[in-house]
């Protein structure tokens, strides 16, 4: 904890904090009928992405997933022009052709939230072998979840990061529930660092509640990958907040469950507990923060409230480079 | 008058003439270079027909055996292409497709239109494809319809030497996903190529034969049948045009509807099973847009909706011969 600056504390309660209202906000329009399609939230998990991809550059490449809104705006996605993809309009990242579930934006190393499970992980081996082939030191990181770490995909992936040593990094958010249906039904391993260990790559399990947890985690597995010392595993163990999809009862989930986690292990809770009290920042600082996302993430739904939805024109266009 | 050389030597100098111009551009595949951490020879096999054999030596590392794992290396490949590398991935025989295939049309074929515009994915996946080897329902099939149907991929599919290098070194270059099919059959067929690199745009088809009888459209190593029956029919007085789309995605629509519409009957040679087959897509493409012109029925030759069988008797009986399209352009001519 010790080794962070003030203004990298600042910097990722402000992450958190983004992508906290940024998920919170987008329940609650959505639950207005104002966004279009399927919705995924990150609402609980914030503390994985920020503690992860706090220590990466544009160089560097993530994959994710369905539930990809926390990575994007964790690998520095503007918000605004999120905001407007979600909304499906002209000025969003993609032009309103994505949406939610595929928001990507090369230029600052976001490979795409992923509508296919395990689409991911094989992606980053490209990214990492990409970086390995030029020499540069930069690291590929496939966030999967723990529905996705059964699929083939994910465990051929881990297999061809270890053959070839490729700088890669693949991250498990097991927040327990691939949809429905829990991990402890569909994983076969009780520990995915063992799994990992299966593949001859080191594996280690964090508490995704705990930014500082997750980023010293994380430092060590991506200091390895820069140096040349091939693939890492992370399992973080978190909990989502709201359902798989936005619309998800969660009826399968158990009495107070949710309430619970929020209670006692909402990892913004728990960083402004931790950092108050060894008195690393102020209450005041952070509330600080607080007002500014509130306002911005405001500004972003006006924004995307008010944009066009994309012209008619746009709709054959940007297939291929050439055709 | 140019060297001859064959089919799979020209696969061979295309991949080798991009790499040593380009370095970004690297291969991979199961045994393209064939020993790779094994105690014995290196570049053993160099594909499994020896199409890539001695690219190891000239280029390194920059050609790779991988895995078992299609899936793995072929999103490898493109996530490297999606990072500004070249790959020229290889899936071994086009009916593995439905182990990787998620990467090739939900992934590559999608980003750039997924993301707005903002992705490139060069990335180049070769394939064997075809019937006619006794290699049997797993190893035999044409699949290429089923990439034609998917927006944001590019198809492949040259018929002769010459075609086969210029249109590899073209795929290689070009910015976009492309499925570049190779037809087995076909990799001892010798003809005259220039030793210097060239490309051959995409969407372009080849006369082969001209005539104002009868169309014959065909696909791969079909062109060569057709052509065989153009020939025999000329001594009849019967001309045919030949065409060569080389390219179903894009496809030169232009060159067969002027065809049509010259000559009012139209074959089509497809080796694949019938069914949303190049067949009905281009007996789609005559009936939509070349209905006037047509003066006859369009006949479609097409391997039969089962599976490709083993044994010779068998498999001769449902790769379309000579004799099937022969009929079938009489059939036109009534």
């Amino acid at each position: 904890m010790s080794e962070l600056s003030k203004n990298q504390l600042l910097d990722a309660y402000r992450m958190m904090r983004t992508i906290r209202d940024f998920e919170v906000r987008v329940h609650d329009e959505f639950a207005k009928g104002g966004i279009p399609g399927f919705v995924h939230l990150y609402a609980g998990e914030e503390a994985s992405a920020t503690g992860i991809c706090m220590h990466l550059n544009d160089e560097d490449r993530i994959a994710s997933t369905h539930r990809g809104h926390g990575h994007c705006i964790a690998k520095g996605v503007d918000v605004m022009g999120m905001m407007a993809e979600i909304y499906g309009k002209e000025t969003g990242t993609c032009k309103g052709k994505g949406g939610s579930m595929h928001i990507a934006d090369l230029d600052r190393g976001m490979l795409g939230a992923n509508g296919i499970v395990g689409g991911g992980p094989p992606l980053i081996c490209g990214v990492g072998l990409a970086h390995k082939m030029r020499g540069t030191d930069g690291v590929g990181i496939a966030f999967f979840g723990d529905g996705a770490s059964n699929q083939g995909t994910t465990l051929e992936a881990m297999n061809l990061a270890t053959v070839w040593n490729l700088p890669c990094i693949f991250v498990v958010e097991n927040n327990g529930y691939a949809e429905t249906t829990s991990s402890e039904w569909s994983v076969s391993c009780d520990s995915y660092a063992d799994r990992a260990a299966g593949f001859g790559m080191p594996g280690t399990t964090c508490d995704g509640h705990d930014f500082f947890a997750v980023h010293e985690t994380a430092g060590e597995a991506i200091k390895r990958a820069r140096s040349g010392g091939g693939p890492s595993f992370i399992e973080v163990k978190l909990n989502r907040y709201y359902g798989h999809f936005e619309g998800d009862s969660q009826t399968y989930r158990g009495d107070n469950e949710v309430e619970k986690i929020k209670a006692e292990k909402d990892c913004l809770m728990l960083f402004r507990k931790r950092v108050t009290e060894a008195n690393l920042l102020d209450a005041s600082e952070m509330d600080a923060i607080d007002k500014e996302v509130a306002e911005l993430i405001d500004e972003s739904v006006k924004k995307a409230e008010a944009a066009a939805e994309p012209s008619v024109d746009t709709l054959l266009t940007d297939v291929y480079v050439s055709y | 008058m140019a060297r001859k050389i064959t089919y799979q030597q020209a696969v061979n100098e295309a991949l080798d003439q991009e790499m040593a111009r380009d370095p970004s551009v690297i291969v991979m595949g199961e045994d393209v270079v064939g020993g790779q951490g094994s105690p014995g020879e290196m570049d053993a096999w160099g594909g499994v027909l020896g199409v890539t054999k001695g690219l190891y030596a000239k280029h390194g590392d920059r050609i790779m055996d991988t895995p078992i794992t299609e899936s793995g290396y072929i999103g490898a490949a493109v996530g490297a292409a999606t990072c500004g590398m070249r790959p020229v991935a290889e899936l071994m025989f086009i009916d593995f497709m439905g182990v990787c295939l998620d990467q090739i049309f939900n992934q590559a074929g999608k980003f750039k239109y997924m993301f707005g515009g903002k992705a490139e994915t060069p990335v180049v996946i070769r394939a064997m494809y075809g019937a006619g080897f006794r290699a049997a329902a797993q190893h035999s099939q044409c699949l290429y319809s089923v990439f034609t149907h998917f927006p944001g991929i590019k198809v492949v599919l040259p018929s002769t030497p010459y075609d086969v290098k210029g249109l590899l070194i073209q795929s290689i270059r070009d910015n976009d996903p492309v499925m570049f099919l190779e037809h087995k059959m076909l990799y001892t067929l010798e003809g005259e190529v220039p030793e210097e690199p060239y490309t051959i745009p995409f969407g372009e088809a080849n006369l082969v034969r001209e005539g104002g009888d009868v169309t014959i459209v065909g696909f791969g190593r079909m062109v060569h049948l057709a052509a065989e029956v153009a020939d025999k029919l000329a001594k009849e007085g019967i001309s045919c045009d030949v065409i060569d789309p080389r390219t179903t995605s894009p496809l030169d629509e232009e060159t067969i509807l002027e065809s049509i519409e010259n000559t009012g009957r139209l074959v089509v040679v497809d080796e694949s099973n019938p069914r949303c087959s190049m067949a009905s897509d281009i007996a789609e493409l005559a009936a939509t847009k070349a209905f006037s012109s047509l003066k006859a029925a369009i006949q479609t030759v097409t391997a039969p909706h089962v599976p490709t069988p083993f044994a010779a008797s068998l498999e001769d009986a449902y790769i379309p011969s000579v004799d099937h399209i022969e009929a079938a352009v009489r059939k036109a001519l009534k």
